[in-house]
């Protein structure tokens, strides 16, 4: 026997109502679990999404659109820009600045999931994570130079059942299924193991295969790309030319005109190259991306490397916008706000629950008044009686508080596939934190406090008279 | 002696702002292991006489002494503790706590007393006073002569020096009445607890060596009688 269990009968005794209060807190902290599990996760996961590279590289316009359009596939798509720009990073003055660089291409989807044109180097040379590489679960990456061979992120080729050997008709914006290419198919080779990212729900083409299936796309995105591209030819002929021979007069040594020498010195062997590329194929010309995924030479490098969004974003058509700035901001700005809203009404509703322990007990307490005085008379104190009011209080909230727990992992296990589904986010349901530790204090202190009104009357309980009264 | 009252005063305040004087008790005594009933009128004071001498309620003036302590000067944590430990209280309406089991009962009031239930004296006072196969059911689901003895089994649970009884029968069935007192005379008597049993049963005071009436020991009851006459 102990004031514990005296308190836990008491509960018992009025099992209903203690149920009704307990599940009151509960679906308050539920809320509160479900908010923190959900943002953790959400933030977590939207941070590391761009782990792995450190610039994007893409058209002028919205930072954000890029990053939606670029790390998870989301959100409308963005203006392209000339493949030969790709080539500054990999053969051209950019080269001593980037350790890697991967061409993009989105625009096209397969049955809902987006289909990304890129190169076999995207799951060879870049990580995911914290440095952790690509695997396949069946089959193998593509082959640069089998053009039509294809990838699925896991939770795409899950949903849509995708199979080593299985072929797929992408399709582009705008186009509808019967529209289809009638251009060879892309042949499923490889599928990745899950990564807890959004390239888990998209499927990853052939660029080569892409350019020559998608060679009678044109959008007005092509036409505004075309324009621009125009301009940017006309400033790099006159100013361009320009800084770059002083750049390489005055020998300074900051990172930006070295890159400049850099581009002077590249310059010849530039123009040939594309030179050749246009005498080769005139289809080059028109090639297009949507992105250019850098990791820049951080280590080797740092000056030009520091340097390198600053001359890019000097470029009219183009962009480099740094991912992680640009998700901490959006995070911050609106995600973050959100959940300081969601977690403020969680943190009412436990407060309104704790209110409903006040009434829950209250409205007990004048047929309970005469077990109290019945406690009294057989020798309990004051403080002992009013002790039991609390410890019940407690134990009302805290029960409450376990089955809210309870009920916000399973909120969130069943919510979880609909995460995946539309953010490629995967939340656990088993996904503790230590946060939520604080709502054990946090909650005794709220049972303290919504039970103090009723602990008093119990206290000031006229053994005597309630002793009198009929039970 | 082991219960000695003295000029014990005790009034209640009226609704109109007066007092309402109900006892007056210049000298009553209890000998260790005397068993003494008393009886009076309903509405006498004999239930606040109880509450008086177990420390219930406190008196206007006078004194209180159990085995040489005056209660009237305890603090009231302290006499509540005393209660706990030397006296014991068997009610009209039992004052079972519903939620609790028979033997929960018992060791509640030992818990009380000083912290340290004694599971197995409590199951001996069941089985004493015939509720072995009862241990755990709670009061609802007993009968009233069966809840009565698990009051007394309760009331005889920290060896107490004297029993309080306030008409332990009155709410009893009549075939459990002898019974209830036969065994609240019988465990007192094994105890070697006084015991003060108040009743309006003529047939339950006839039993008693020493019958005291209110009225006698009352001065305010003795002055409304004079008044009558």
């Amino acid at each position: 026997m102990s004031l514990w269990k005296i308190a836990w009968r008491s509960m018992q005794q009025r099992a209903v109502a203690s149920w009704l209060t307990a599940i009151s807190v509960g679906l308050g902290v539920a809320l509160i679990v479900a908010v923190l599990v959900v943002h953790r996760v959400v933030d977590h996961s939207f941070r590391r999404g761009a782990q792995g590279y450190d610039l994007i590289v893409g058209a002028k316009g919205s930072a954000l659109q890029l990053v939606l359009d670029t790390v998870f596939y989301l959100g409308q798509p963005v203006d392209l820009i000339p493949y030969s720009y790709y080539r500054e990073f990999v053969e051209g003055r950019f080269v001593p600045a980037v350790r890697v660089a991967i061409p993009i291409c989105t625009g096209h989807d397969y049955k809902g999931f987006r289909c990304v044109a890129t190169v076999p180097d995207m799951f060879e040379r870049l990580t995911y994570l914290d440095n952790r590489e690509f695997r396949f679960r069946e089959g193998r990456n593509f082959y640069a130079e089998n053009h039509f061979e294809a990838v699925a992120g896991y939770t795409a080729a899950k949903k849509l059942n995708l199979k080593v050997g299985q072929e797929i008709r992408p399709t582009g914006y705008g186009e509808t299924a019967s529209k289809q290419h009638e251009d060879e198919p892309f042949t499923i080779v490889g599928i990745l193991e899950p990564t807890g990212t959004p390239i888990d729900r998209a499927i990853f083409l052939n660029l080569e295969g892409f350019y020559r299936c998608a060679a009678h796309q044109v959008g007005p995105s092509y036409e505004e790309s075309l324009l621009k591209e125009s301009e940017f030819r006309v400033v790099e002929a006159e100013p361009g030319g320009q800084t770059q021979k002083s750049g390489g007069e005055t020998h300074s040594d900051s990172g930006a005109d070295r890159l400049g020498n850099q581009a002077e010195e590249n310059q010849h062997e530039c123009d040939a190259t594309c030179d050749h590329h246009h005498h080769g194929e005139n289809e080059e010309e028109s090639r297009r991306l949507s992105a250019i995924l850098i990791v820049s030479e951080l280590e080797n490098n740092p000056q030009l490397a520091m340097a390198l969004p600053r001359i890019i974003n000097e470029e009219p058509f183009a962009q480099a916008v740094a991912p992680a700035k640009v998700i901490a901001e959006l995070f911050d700005g609106i995600v973050g706000n959100v959940q300081r809203v969601l977690l403020i009404l969680a943190v009412l509703v436990v407060i309104v629950a704790g209110i409903g322990i006040t009434v829950s007990i209250y409205n007990s307490m004048s047929e309970r008044q005469h077990e109290i005085a019945i406690m009294r008379a057989l020798g309990a104190s004051r403080g002992t009686v009013m002790a039991v009011i609390l410890l019940e209080s407690i134990l009302l909230s805290l029960g409450g508080g376990l089955l809210g727990v309870l009920m916000g992992h399973t909120l969130v296990a069943l919510l979880s596939p609909t995460i995946a589904e539309h953010t490629g986010v995967i939340v656990s349901g088993l996904e503790f934190q230590l946060v939520e530790l604080i709502l054990i204090p946090g909650l005794i202190a709220l049972a303290t406090v919504v039970g103090y009104l009723p602990a008093v009357m119990a206290y000031r309980t006229d053994v005597a008279k309630a002793l009198i009264a009929a039970p | 002696m082991l219960l000695v009252l003295e000029e014990v005063k005790k009034s209640f305040p009226l609704p109109d702002g007066g007092r309402l004087e109900i006892l007056d008790i210049p000298y009553f005594a209890l000998d260790a292991g005397e068993q003494v009933v008393l009886v009076g009128e309903s509405g006498s004071g004999k239930t606040t006489l109880l509450h008086i001498i177990s420390g219930i309620s406190r008196p206007d003036s006078g004194s209180v002494r159990l085995d040489g302590w005056d209660i009237t000067l305890l603090s009231e944590a302290d006499c509540d503790r005393f209660r706990a430990k030397r006296i014991g209280y068997v009610f009209q309406t039992f004052n079972l706590l519903p939620g609790f089991t028979a033997l929960e009962n018992v060791l509640i009031s030992m818990y009380f007393a000083d912290g340290r239930p004694d599971r197995g004296r409590a199951k001996q006072l069941l089985e004493r006073v015939g509720l072995g196969h009862r241990l755990n059911h709670k009061p609802p689901m007993l009968s009233v002569g069966e809840q009565q003895r698990v009051a007394l089994a309760r009331a005889l649970a920290n060896r107490p020096q004297l029993i309080l009884a306030d008409e332990p029968t009155a709410n009893v069935d009549v075939g459990n009445q002898q019974i209830i007192i036969d065994l609240l005379r019988e465990t007192c008597r094994e105890e070697g607890a006084a015991l003060l049993l108040v009743t309006h049963s003529p047939d339950v005071a006839r039993q008693f060596s020493r019958i005291e009436r209110l009225e006698h020991l009352n001065r305010l009851a003795k002055r409304e009688v004079q008044q009558t006459v």
